[in-house]
């Protein structure tokens, strides 16, 4: 069998690990190949050492049926192996067009030369269906467009194996649908594709085959339309996975979060970006706020939050009028807060793990004494903490949060919030980037808190999380919430169109 | 907002490493200033750089004496630091503190032995007001720090100049008048032990205070706040930290430490007087490199200040060797800011060391 690249039998020891243990990858030309695993599982040291930033201790990489010694990146470009990583490598100021051609600029006596850039951009983005705006700025442009430049980059640099880091991470769902039909395109070229992800579906629905990786070693390597999506969980974490949550039904109690007729305008477009919401959520309760990405939901969760401002409307926690209090008084009050961007707001990446679980509570006098920090009791507080949530670290209370993997900065932030035992929990995309092991978790320590009489509000832009995990469901289009639903009473495509604004039905 | 500066970390062994190499860059760098300027004599002033100030005990006090203000102004600067905030204006606050030390040395004369507490009280506060002006621009009105620093300096500067004038201002040599016997700071028998040097007990305040800054940044919720506003500001708002009060505070508290640098200073008994001219008080950049040598850490920059006073007081016996005062000054100042770079090496050190163990993600 003809690959175009394999990797054989890699090994990648760091000091007390291998990360990479006897690892083979092969892929074909023209397929799409998804590289499957939990957080921690070799994905990333592996696309390392095809990008020759690490060196394996044994193995080989094979090139079009050549062995190669790949030195760095510049190598592995000119190789033809192009990457969009998780984080794209954007110049926020520059054009889309700069962007592509920067570093591989034609120049004539040291003037760049744009034209030809230009049409050969325009040919590739013809050619390959990604319409893009050349003389955009990025920092103008949303995020699948962004991802758009990313892969007309890889393109233009003609790169013909292309790795895609979790791609699907930071895009709305229509935009993830756009970028599989791209996929789609792409391989239908001739190019070759390495999905990196831990989303199932999306697998299912691109990929041809499938090589699974867990701890460090190699699984296996199946035709993805001979396996099912729980076989293949199975396969990845090691163990039967719930996908579905198990939750039964609890009449909710009184109301625990009430707004009221909230709007929030934003300061600089003037634009009302929560136009006079108003709902209650109930002890035993777990709202899902669902809708595409810029709707308005972060702005109505950071009105709730004190983040910012409400400028009209009244937000009231157990029947008290909170709308003009602190941000400390909320958190003191009832109320926690799980943020949708973890690295942003919730945590201080270079504090230690013991310092940020008690980043809301410091100023308790269970830690604290005449303003001096009681240092045992927060190391016990801590350490009780990460075993109770099992969260994973290199040193303990002593590790820096940076050095985290992203599911166990989850975890941290989820003990850390729900340790407080608060009345009313919120969560902002509480699974995002996490894997299914971690996702299952989350959803179970959602649903728990629900079962101990908390109220839960969720937001989240991943439709089937909505449907699994909500005993109602509100839709935000364009700041107004346009329904107010059961799950059981509304199917993925009636939901579907209340997202888009197709549909909608006064709040109840 | 963007984080400005990456702050030390000091549970890593690169933190002091880093300097170490960092002072040994500066060194041989100094070495090969010295060899282009005047070969033949070349290892002859370096050793003087090396060794000149542990030649007798005045030498070593006058390190020490050397040391204080720079270890003030220095914990000004790195203690801003820890908030993500730029203090360039230390210079500023440190003539305004040497100001107000001054004043009250001179003018009190009736507060007997609480003197130069008063003196000392005083440039603490002035210092500390000093600060209060950007910060306050800063955080209610997100004016840059670093330019409402550097405007203060100036006006600092004059306003100095304009009121010894008024105040306190001998005509004949344009100058200060010399503060009180009672303002000056007690030698606690340092002139014993050091004799002829100008030591005293200010580099007690200052050990003392470097202690009190490191408790104040490492062991209590107050520091636990400012550490957080300037590691993350928006997970600090997130916390319910006041990010606004905190920027205030901090700025207070950086003036307050530059400002008693001054008075420290001032207050030496060593014949140091406010000349009423148009310069900018060295000690407040040299502050700057006295943090960065030091990590940002309040331990690290005491240690930092030793170590510049120790290469500055060295230098100067350069002459013996003859060298010019000028080639001197360069020498020490390459052998200082290459010391400052001891954040970039540690980052060379950070990245040496993850590709050898590379990112276990």
């Amino acid at each position: 069998m003809d690959y175009i690249i394999e990797m054989r039998n890699i090994v990648k020891e760091f000091p007390g690990i291998r990360a990479n243990d006897d690892i083979t990858l092969q892929i074909k030309k023209g397929e799409i190949h998804a590289l499957l695993g939990e957080n921690g599982a070799g994905k990333s040291t592996l696309m390392s050492v095809l990008f020759g930033m690490y060196k394996p201790e044994s193995g080989s990489i094979v090139l079009r049926g050549e062995p190669v010694q790949i030195s760095g990146p510049k190598m592995a470009n000119s190789l033809g192996i192009g990457m969009v990583h998780q984080h794209f490598k954007l110049v926020h100021n520059f054009t889309v067009l700069q962007n592509i051609i920067l570093g591989v600029e034609t120049t004539k006596n040291g003037f760049l030369k744009m034209d030809e850039a230009r049409k050969k951009v325009m040919d590739l983005s013809e050619q390959y269906g990604l319409k893009v705006d050349p003389d955009a700025l990025i920092s103008d442009i949303s995020v699948g467009m962004q991802q758009r430049v990313e892969i007309l980059k890889m393109l233009y640099r003609d790169n013909d194996i292309l790795i895609f880091d979790e791609p699907t991470a930071v895009l709305t769902p229509q935009e993830i649908d756009e970028l599989m039909e791209i996929m789609k395109g792409l391989a239908a070229e001739g190019k070759s594709i390495i999905f990196i992800t831990h989303k199932l579906e999306e697998i299912k629905r691109v990929a041809n085959r499938c090589t699974v990786l867990r701890l460090g070693k190699y699984v296996g390597t199946v035709n993805v339309s001979d396996i099912t999506v729980e076989e293949m969980s199975e396969m990845m974490v090691g163990r039967k996975v719930i996908l579905d949550i198990e939750k039964e039904y609890k009449e909710p109690g009184k109301p625990v979060l009430e707004v009221e007729n909230l709007t929030v305008i934003d300061n600089r477009s003037k634009k009302d970006k929560v136009k006079n919401a108003s709902f209650k959520v109930n002890e035993g309760e777990i709202i899902c706020i669902a809708g595409v990405d810029g709707n308005g939901q972060s702005e109505l969760i950071y009105a709730i939050t004190g983040l910012i401002h409400a400028d009209s409307g009244v937000i009231k926690i157990l029947g008290e009028d909170v709308t003009k209090k602190s941000i400390r008084y909320r958190n003191t009050h009832g109320l926690s807060h799980i943020p949708e961007d973890r690295h942003k707001w919730g945590l201080v990446l270079d504090y230690n793990l013991a310092e940020n679980l008690i980043l809301m509570e410091y100023f308790e006098d269970k830690y604290q004494k005449c303003g001096f920090l009681k240092e045992p009791e927060i190391i016990k507080y801590a350490e009780k903490l990460i075993a109770q949530y099992d969260i994973r670290s290199s040193e303990g209370t002593k590790t820096k949060v940076r050095s985290m993997s992203g599911g166990n900065q989850q975890k941290a932030i989820a003990a850390r919030e729900l340790s407080r035992n608060p009345d009313i929990l919120i969560a902002v995309q509480p699974t995002r980037g996490l894997d299914v092991g971690a996702i299952e978790y989350m959803h179970k320590e959602i649903v728990k808190a629900r079962d101990n009489g908390k109220a839960v509000l969720v937001v989240s832009f991943d439709l089937s999380e909505v449907m699994r995990l909500a005993d109602r469901i509100l839709v935000m289009y364009e700041g107004e919430i346009v329904a107010d639903v059961k799950p059981s009473e509304i199917t993925d495509k009636e939901l579907g169109l209340y997202m888009a604004g197709a549909k909608r039905r006064e709040a109840i | 907002m963007k984080k400005k500066f990456s702050l030390p970390d000091f549970t890593n062994a690169a933190g002091p490493i880093s300097s170490i190499v960092a002072i040994l860059v500066g060194l041989l760098s100094g070495i090969i200033i010295l060899l282009i300027s005047n070969p033949a004599r070349a290892l002859d002033g370096f050793l003087w750089i090396i060794a000149g100030s542990l030649m007798s005990p005045k030498d070593i006090g006058n390190v020490l004496y050397y040391a204080t203000p720079i270890i003030m102004t220095g914990l000004s600067v790195a203690f801003a630091f820890r908030t993500s905030l730029f203090n360039i204006g230390a210079s500023g606050q440190f003539i305004m503190g040497a100001y107000g030390a001054v004043l009250v040395g001179v003018k009190l004369q009736s507060l007997g032995s609480f003197h130069w507490i008063v003196a000392l009280l005083t440039s603490i506060v002035f210092g500390a007001l000093w600060a209060l002006i950007p910060g306050i621009l800063k955080a209610y009105f997100n004016v840059n720090e670093v330019i409402s620093f550097i405007m203060t300096n100036y006006i600092g500067m004059y306003l100095v100049n304009s009121m010894v004038r008024s105040t306190v201002y001998h005509k004949l040599t344009n100058r200060s008048l010399p503060v009180a016997e009672s303002a000056n700071i007690p030698k606690i028998g340092f002139d014993k032990i050091f004799p002829g040097s100008s030591v005293n007990g200010g580099i007690v305040i200052a050990i003392l205070i470097s202690i009190l800054i490191y408790i104040l940044l490492n062991k209590t919720t107050f520091g636990f706040e400012l550490k957080a506003c300037g590691f993350n500001n928006d997970a600090s708002r997130y916390a319910g930290i006041n990010a606004k009060k905190n920027i205030v505070i901090s700025l207070l508290i950086a003036g307050a430490l530059a400002g008693m640098g001054g008075g420290l200073l001032y207050l030496a008994g060593s014949g140091k007087y406010i000349y009423v001219e148009d310069i900018i008080a060295p000690e407040g950049f040299t502050g700057i490199s006295v943090a960065l040598l030091g990590m940002s850490h309040p331990i690290g920059t005491l240690f930092a200040g030793l170590f510049v006073a120790y290469i500055t007081v060295g230098g100067s016996y350069m002459q013996l060797s003859g060298f010019v005062p000028e080639i001197i000054d360069i020498i020490t100042a390459i052998i200082i800011y290459f010391a400052a770079f001891s954040l970039i090496i540690r980052n060379v050190l950070y990245k040496l060391k993850t590709r050898n163990a590379g990112d276990k993600s």
